[in-house]
């Protein structure tokens, strides 16, 4: 039996009836890094230490955004280069609590700015499912980890799309909770009014499982909020007959490769056979998702990334001769070595966005359109259950062809960014392959703190289609 | 429209000191992602209230309590120079 292939809760289940032990669940996993990460490339760095396997000990691989105590993390960055925390992340401790097994850092774009994961100053990782594609991003160590069965459970972080969009590229489950469920403590700041913690696993039950791990509310987190975590697996039993779903029309319009189209609408069959209700219906200011998502989130950045001066933690840079005073230059020095050019591109976006003259006509208005985003999903939650769509409108794309093209890659989130925009969750699950066997996401949206509402959707569908039972060859 | 000079100029707001090459394909880049943001400008947002972020939350307080904090070493560990218990910088004056 190769154990690193199984589930979370297939291997629970070994466990619990004492078929297998703790410990040769982290020496499969650790040897099916050893074998195929140098193609995936999905780890920027492995965590060797062997901690006492608790009641969860499942290998679970770790975005390197998220502070953890005694081991590096960079946030993909040159500039957090031969960083340490010196507190863990709330998900961190969680999970150390829990006795998950953190077998490494896994690969992401620079400050989790991209969509490809080619923005990490580590080198780019490899899309299983073919190796001359991305991952997806900016979480595409951690799916293509877990499409890999080089973890059994990933951390990812969403701000735009960053969790969906390479589970979606890398045929695997993953979830962006709704703001505010989980801590962001401990998490490395991009934009903090759209950042959110999530699961990526490899099936919706391990997807749940993980969620009851790292959910609740955080006094450290004064934007975690205080509701009850429940069982989410409890939601896994349910079916879906006479939920009302909508179909919004603005994710089926130019742009949309036509075999996501296809597999999307067979999904819709499946769960239509189930006994879902689903209507077309409307997001009319959809199309203004990427640009007032680009305005808001570079802004935040720019202010975020404004902690990055060589000063109190990080690498530092002088100046060959002074231009303006030696602080101030070892500032710019510093920043300009140590930030990749993404990164660049946004804080100075933001930079421009925020600053006086601008600040009206980009910031202000992005935040106003923000609410007629955030309007448009409040009236429909209103009579709706959930809305169902693509999670992206292409499959995996090829290793460096949008890398030159800003705004091509940016356009790869329009689906995604909308739900960070208004803070409701969404879930991407598998729902097919291309005919270059590329795999398809499905995206589900629901009500802020619904998640039971997608689990339960994902499950049914996933029954159904058993999708993820795939593997990539590699 | 963005200029090279704005670009410069946002660029010494950000503090990054960009090379001339980095300049112009900035000014480039930025021009397109701008271009494409005006978009926007075609939505009349009068009497639109601005949303900071998703919650209903206005100012979070906590107990005014002790707790522990990190130690000072503990903080200062990460840092390329120190000294004195204090992060040490360039000269601020010259």
């Amino acid at each position: 039996m190769e154990l690193h292939a199984l589930t979370a809760h297939e291997l629970l289940g070994l466990i619990q009836e004492k078929k297998i032990a703790p410990k040769e669940i982290l020496d499969a996993v650790r040897e099916r890094i050893q074998t195929i990460d140098k193609d995936v490339k999905a780890y920027i760095r492995l965590n060797e230490s062997r901690p006492d396997p608790g009641p969860c000990p499942i290998p679970i691989g770790i975005k390197d955004n998220m502070c953890m105590v005694d081991q590096e993390t960079t946030c993909g960055s040159h500039i957090l280069e031969g960083f340490k925390a010196p507190y863990d992340a709330t998900v961190i401790d969680k999970l150390k609590r829990s006795g998950a097994m953190l077998i490494g850092n896994t690969n992401m774009d620079e400050f989790a700015m991209g969509s490809s994961t080619e923005n990490s100053f580590f080198g780019a990782t490899r899309n299983p499912w073919g190796l001359d594609r991305v991952p997806g991003g900016s979480s595409g160590g951690s799916a293509a980890a877990v499409a890999a069965d080089e973890a059994i459970w990933a951390i990812g972080s969403d701000t735009g799309g960053s969790i969906r969009q390479p589970a979606s590229f890398c045929g695997v489950v993953g979830l962006k909770p709704t703001y505010g469920r989980v801590s962001r403590y401990g998490l490395i700041a991009f934009a903090s009014s759209l950042d959110q913690i999530g699961p990526i696993a490899k099936d919706v039950t391990d997807c749940a499982l993980l969620l009851n791990i790292i959910a609740g509310y955080d006094n450290l987190d004064s934007t975690s909020v205080d509701l009850p975590v429940p069982d989410y697996t409890k939601a896994l039993k349910k079916d879906v007959k006479g939920l009302k779903i909508g179909i919004p029309k603005e994710y089926f319009v130019e742009g949309l490769d036509p075999q996501v189209k296809d597999a999307v609408r067979a999904a819709v069959k499946v769960l239509e056979d189930k006994g879902a209700r689903f209507e077309d219906v409307s997001l009319p200011h959809t199309e203004y998702g990427i640009a007032t998502y680009y305005i808001i989130a570079t802004s935040e950045a720019s202010s975020n990334l404004a902690r990055y001066d060589g000063v109190q933690y990080g690498i530092r840079e002088l100046a060959q001769k002074v231009r303006k005073s030696p602080l101030l230059d070892m500032y710019d020095e510093t920043r300009d070595i140590g930030f990749g050019p993404e990164v660049k591109r946004r804080i100075m976006l933001g930079t421009y966005s925020l600053s006086s003259g601008y600040y009206d006509a980009y910031y202000l208005k992005g935040l106003k359109v923000r609410t007629l985003i955030k309007n448009d999903f409040d009236k429909l939650f209103k009579d709706f259950d959930a809305l169902i769509g693509p999670t992206s409108p292409t499959t995996a794309f090829k290793i460096g062809d949008r890398v030159n093209d800003p705004l091509s890659m940016y356009l790869s989130d329009i689906y995604t960014v909308s739900a960070n925009l208004s803070g409701i969750p969404a879930l991407s699950v598998p729902c097919g392959f291309s005919k270059e066997k590329l795999p398809i996401g499905l995206q589900i949206m629901a009500k802020p703190f619904d998640e039971e509402m997608l689990f339960r959707i994902a499950y049914a569908y996933e029954q159904s289609a058993q999708w993820h039972k795939q593997k990539p060859k590699l | 429209m963005i200029s090279e000079k704005d670009v410069k100029h946002v660029a010494s707001l950000a503090r990054i000191h960009l090379k001339d090459q980095e300049i112009g394909r900035l000014t480039k880049d930025l021009e397109k992602i701008l271009d494409y943001i005006h978009k926007l400008n075609t939505l009349d947002v009068s009497g639109v209230q601005p949303t900071g972020h998703v919650l209903p939350l206005k100012n979070v307080y906590r107990k005014d309590a002790v707790r522990p904090s990190l130690a000072q070493q503990e903080v200062l560990k990460m840092s390329v120079e120190q000294q004195d218990g204090f992060f040490k910088v360039p000269k601020v004056i010259e």
